[in-house]
């Protein structure tokens, strides 16, 4: 079968890369092993009985009732239930006080990404989230508008994201790599393109990553990048989106503070380069039906150019 | 057999037989579609059911080629969305369920000797609403403006954020549906249990007739709470109450636990009837009666029951406790064991037969095999921890499809297969039928198998697209192929339904030489159901009884004759059957298709926010379906009993608990009450899930007027008895001022109902505490209107002549009512003025 599992498995079940998910693939796999001898049993005696014609004692057939209808399925389904439910308390145990929290909104249709670095202390960024590597790690999920899921699959389970209400998910990544999250709870246009990359690191790497990240931005270099600055900021795109360390503090989009520094744009949908960056800017809703920032046509070549050279330096 | 002595022509019939013939015929031209009898009304439902599957089998494959190819753009997401929320909402809502009502309708009273359903104009009223409920839904998506919500339509997106009036089209398009669906589970209720052939006990009811009584009983309890979260929804939408709104108190949480309440039963509301189907063929083709009938009995019940305890795991991800996600998962898992006991009793009743070989045991088979699969994979999702990686993705695309094609769609052909001949009088091909079934069987596998995986290797439900990077491209390919497939078999079956069998000579009668009564159909069939209506003595009397066929067509049992020319059916008792009135049914009429007409008009115009023309159509419903009851029902007899045959006299008028229409009103109200009680489920929810419930300072609508209003509608009530008690004493004055007082005492007491928040000043936008109090007051104070309408009814029958001392049904079905308006008076009045004060 693996021909058909070509594709980079950044975001299948499978192929586990944290201590929920491979719990849960151990899980599948006995079950699925159980459910195929099931099914060629039952399945097996269904096909007998038409293809043998006949006449079998009815005293055996009562049995056949009792036991396979009634007894066996008690006693398998007793046994799967204790051997999963002895899982969720573990999977539900919140980490230790002093691990690392993250808060996850959902937005339509991206993810706004908090990480609490102190007392009252968040750095902000979006559609992205990096991890140590073999550290439990708390979400903290919240929806800004309609209901969304959070779902790491190579990592764990999903939990929903509701207006109203604080979820919470645990995770423990336990090999480094690059995976992919989506949202799995239908939420409108662009459900399908509301997804987030995953980085998992060395502890170290991770680290560096954070406190870089608490940085404001220095100043742009090359004429290019500043004439993108001013553009960025005459063309009102502070009112939506924030650049820590100049004017531009809107919250309704995605903060980009440090854009330049991420794998992927428009929530995880194209790599982030210049080419997808200028089609993202100037033909918005043809990369991403639905998406609530405008686009911006009336750009001419040269003015798009400078904006994505200066928003490809954020990093 | 010969089949023209089986099938004498008119002029050979003796003249009870044509009497008989005579009251029974169909009408003619243009009236035909007037026609009420179960036999027509049953066809018609399947064929527009059946209709409304190829259109969602269609918008299915809009989806599959979408899906075929990453990236591909043959639909927009908008597009797309649409296509699959009309996917799912036509398959359960205008395919599952009618088609499970309409085969019921077709087949039920043949299987139980009855001439029809004991209200044969409220199944032709449900089957017109139906209609055009279906075609208003469905032509919502050629003006690009169906829903696009998802089939669980979850708030806050479809209450804040879709603002076309594609959900206000689902919300009260598919209610307008549900109210049908309701009606139409009273009816097969009733039939069930008032119109079986004298003998029939209830351990000698078929199967079907089990099933389908579980079933009816799970529509009444289970659409109920969805019709409830659709009026919270639709008033949420159109007058800004805050029902899922979590900034002003709402919770988004309490529709997805109405949702499901009422859409885990659906999933065995839609598979029962079907192994109710497969319980009736699966004797026949064994040679033998089916082994364990009370184990089937049970676990059929037991099902219905654990059923409606497995809502919470279509939510484990919604972050609740782990206590509760522990023991909803051990009952998800529970049902398995019923389901497990009827699969073996089926295969333990081939394994004793003689198992002869057809097509109908194919798609059986077939069916099974594919269900298993199904119902694995249901074990598996019902592992909460294993629930947290499949929710909500293809995985969960794949077991519902193996379940629902496999446990229903599979043997609802097999069905059609088995009865055809019975319907038509001729065969389908069992060459046709097995290119049907292998293309259909591989298609199906070659399409939904390779989904599990898809799931499990990460791709969400309810994507119009995916990424190529993730090497989803061919199992989606092969998907799609196998969908085709899939569809080219179910063109074959369609091909061999439709195609002209003028050539083909009729079947012999009872052609799988069945047990059953609804094999004693002559053929060409006749109008009146059965002959004679037996005497039964076992659950196989075509097997069991000796000479049957020939008794019943020589009219030697019940009601063999017409002398009023009037429609008659015997009324048996609920548990042995024992007959205990001879029942005249309405005929052809066209008062059903107005009524329907304009109870449609009230739900359409509402969706476009065209009120006056909806509240003149709703004034038009009224009256129309006041005419129908006013000269349709409980007609005074010009006779008290009749002689019905083998020396028994029967009463034609009885009241009370004998009659069916007490019945039905004691049924319709339990649905009714269930509507209610989730009204109060939804004050209860948010009070345990928020602190802010209710608010502080607010005073609720006091506990002077709701007092004032339990009382009055307390001595309405009293009223009421007292009329009832003076009608039967033929005291008219006393009772036309019994029933006077009622009215006026009813008018207060709604009257104070009302004013309890208006006089609190409670605004219903402003938090979601004084919206769900207006809800209750204004539910009970409708019933309290309700009420009053059927006191002046009542009057206006007795003036008229049309009640009486001795036939007082509508008095004593009015007093039915009364007992249930009593019941949500005090529950309304104890909850919205008593909770406050015991909440503080």
């Amino acid at each position: 079968m693996s021909f058909l599992l070509i594709g980079d498995h950044s975001q299948s079940t499978l192929d586990p890369a944290g201590h929920g998910a491979a719990q849960i693939a151990d899980l599948f796999h006995w079950m699925l092993g159980g459910g195929v001898l099931i099914w060629l049993i039952v399945v097996g005696l269904a096909v007998y009985s038409v293809v043998v014609p006949g006449g079998h004692r009815p005293r055996l057939t009562k049995t056949l009732v009792i036991g396979g209808g009634a007894v066996f399925p008690t006693l398998v389904l007793t046994s799967l239930l204790c051997y999963a439910l002895a899982m969720l308390p573990e999977l539900h145990r919140p980490p230790p006080q002093a691990s690392l929290t993250i808060d996850v909104s959902g937005v339509r249709w991206w993810w706004r990404v908090a990480y609490r670095t102190g007392e009252n202390q968040r750095v902000e960024t979006a559609n992205e989230i990096r991890l140590p590597v073999d550290q439990p790690v708390e979400f903290k999920l919240t929806s800004e508008d309609v209901i969304h899921s959070f779902w790491i699959p190579a990592l764990g389970g999903k939990v929903d994201m509701i207006p109203g209400r604080e979820t919470r998910l645990k995770l423990h990544p336990n090999r480094v790599g690059t995976f992919r999250g989506v949202c799995a709870e239908y939420c409108g246009t662009a459900h399908a393109q509301m997804a987030f990359d995953v980085l998992v690191m060395p502890q170290a790497d991770f680290e560096q990553w954070l406190r870089g990240q608490q940085r404001d931005v220095s100043e742009p270099s090359g004429p290019a990048a500043t004439a993108g600055r001013a553009l960025f900021h005459r063309k009102g795109c502070g009112a939506c989106h924030t650049i820590r360390g100049t004017d531009a503090g809107g919250r309704v989009g995605p903060d980009l503070t440090h854009f330049g520094s991420r794998l992927s744009l428009g929530a995880a949908i194209k790599p982030n380069d210049a080419d997808n960056l200028r089609r993202w800017i100037s033909r918005t809703h043809d990369v991403k039906p639905g998406v609530q920032m405008p686009a911006f046509e009336m750009l001419n070549r040269d003015e798009l150019d400078s904006i994505v050279a200066y928003l490809e330096q954020l990093n | 057999m010969d089949a023209s002595s089986d099938a004498p022509g008119d002029d050979r019939l003796d003249v009870k037989a044509k009497r008989l013939l005579d009251a029974w015929r169909t009408p003619t031209g243009w009236r035909y579609w007037s026609a009420v009898n179960n036999s027509e009304v049953g066809l018609w439902y399947v064929v527009a059911s059946f209709t409304f599957f190829l259109f969602g089998g269609i918008l299915a494959l809009l989806m599959r080629i979408q899906l075929a190819l990453p990236d591909n753009d043959f639909l927009t997401a908008d597009q797309y969305n649409q296509v699959f929320t009309m996917h799912g909402s036509v398959m359960m809502f205008l395919f599952a369920v009618p088609i499970l009502e309409a085969i019921s309708i077709l087949l039920l009273p043949e299987m139980v000797g009855a001439r029809d359903l004991p209200f044969p104009r409220l199944s032709a009223y449900g089957f017109w609403c139906f209609v055009i409920g279906g075609v208003f839904v469905c032509g919502s998506i050629f003006f690009g403006v169906a829903p696009e919500g998802g089939w669980f339509m979850y708030p806050p997106m479809t209450t804040e954020y879709q603002t076309g009036v594609g959900v206000d089209i689902w919300l009260l398009g598919l209610s307008f549906i549900e109210v049908a669906s309701i009606a139409a589970a009273v009816e097969l209720i009733v039939g069930v249990m008032k119109c079986r052939p004298p003998g029939m006990q209830l351990n000698l009811i078929p199967l079907y007739a089990w099933y389908i009584l579980v079933v009816a009983v799970m529509i009444l309890f289970a659409f109920p709470p969805l019709i409830a979260g659709d009026l919270l929804m639709e008033l949420q939408r159109s007058l800004d109450w805050p029902f899922f709104d979590a900034s002003r108190g709402g919770d988004p949480l309490l529709w997805q636990h109405l949702f499901w309440i009422f859409g885990h039963p659906e999933v065995y509301i839609v598979f029962l009837p079907s192994i109710a189907l497969i319980a009736m063929i699966v004797p026949t083709f064994a040679r033998t009666p089916m082994v364990g009938y009370g184990w089937i009995v049970l676990a059929a019940v037991g099902t219905g029951f654990l059923s409606f305890g497995l809502w919470v795991h279509h939510m484990f991800t919604t972050g609740l406790p782990a206590i509760s996600i522990g023991i909803f998962s051990a009952a998800s898992q529970a049902v398995a064991i019923p389901t497990g006991i009827q699969l073996f009793c089926f295969i333990a009743t081939l394994l004793i037969g003689r198992v002869t070989k057809s097509v109908c045991l194919l798609f059986t088979l077939g069916g099974l095999a594919t269900f298993i699969i199904g119902g694995l994979t249901g074990v598996m999702v019902a592992v909460a921890p294993f629930d947290y990686q499949a929710h909500d993705t293809y995985f969960i695309v794949g077991h519902l499809h193996y379940v629902l094609i496999g446990g229903t769609i599979f043997p609802i052909v097999a069905g059609v297969y088995y009865y055809y001949p019975a319907v038509t009088g001729k065969q389908l091909s069992e060459k046709l039928g097995r290119y049907a079934f292998w293309l259909m069987l591989v298609g199906f596998n070659v399409s939904f198998f390779p989904m599990h995986l898809s799931g499990l290797l990460g791709m969400p439900r309810r994507v119009y697209t995916y990424p190529a990077e993730l090497g989803l491209g061919t199992l989606n390919l092969i998907s799609t192929v196998g969908a085709f497939v899939l569809a080219i078999g179910f063109v074959v079956f369609l091909f061999d339904v439709l195609r002209s069998k003028k050539n083909q000579p009729l079947v012999a009668r009872n052609l799988w030489n069945a047990g059953t009564l609804e094999w004693l159909g002559e053929v060409p069939d006749k109008p009146w159901g059965v002959r004679s209506i037996p005497i039964v003595e076992s659950r196989y009397p075509l097997w069991d009884q000796d000479h049957f066929v020939e008794d019943v067509d020589a009219g030697r049992f019940y009601l063999p004759d017409a002398e009023e020319g009037l429609r008659e059916t015997l009324v048996t008792s609920v548990v042995d059957a024992k007959p205990i009135q001879c029942l005249r049914v309405p005929g052809p009429t066209f008062l059903t298709h107005f009524a329907a007409i304009f109870t449609g008009g009230v739900f359409i115009f509402s969706t476009y926010h065209w009120y006056v023309a909806a509240a003149i159509s709703g004034v038009l419903a009224f009256i129309t379906i006041l005419v129908w009851l006013w000269t349709g029902t409980a007609p005074i007899p010009e006779k008290q009993d009749k002689d019905v045959g083998r020396g028994l006299t029967l009463p034609i008028y009885v009241s009370g608990s004998k009659a069916v229409g007490w019945w039905a009103m004691f049924i319709t109200m339990l649905g009714d009450m269930t509507a209610f009680i989730s009204l109060i489920f939804g004050y209860f929810f948010y009070w345990t899930a928020h602190d802010d419930f209710p608010p502080n300072g607010s005073s609720g609508p006091g506990w002077i007027w709701p007092s004032v209003a339990m009382l009055t509608i307390l001595l309405a009530y009293s009223a009421t008895l007292a009329a009832r008690r003076w009608n039967r004493q033929d005291h008219a004055a006393r009772f036309y001022g019994a029933i006077v007082c009622g009215v006026v005492l009813s008018i207060v007491g709604g009257l104070a109902l009302l004013y309890g928040p208006l006089a609190h000043q409670m605004d219903p936008t402003a938090h979601v505490y004084p919206a769900i109090v207006w809800v209750l007051a204004i539910w009970t104070a409708l019933h309290v209107v309700l009420g009053v309408v059927m006191h002046l009814y009542c009057a206006a029958r007795r003036a008229a002549g049309r009640m009486t001392a001795r036939c007082d049904a509508d008095i004593v079905n009015v007093t039915l009512y009364w007992h249930f308006l009593l019941l949500t008076t005090a529950i309304t009045c104890l909850v919205i003025a008593g909770f406050p004060m015991v909440a503080k």
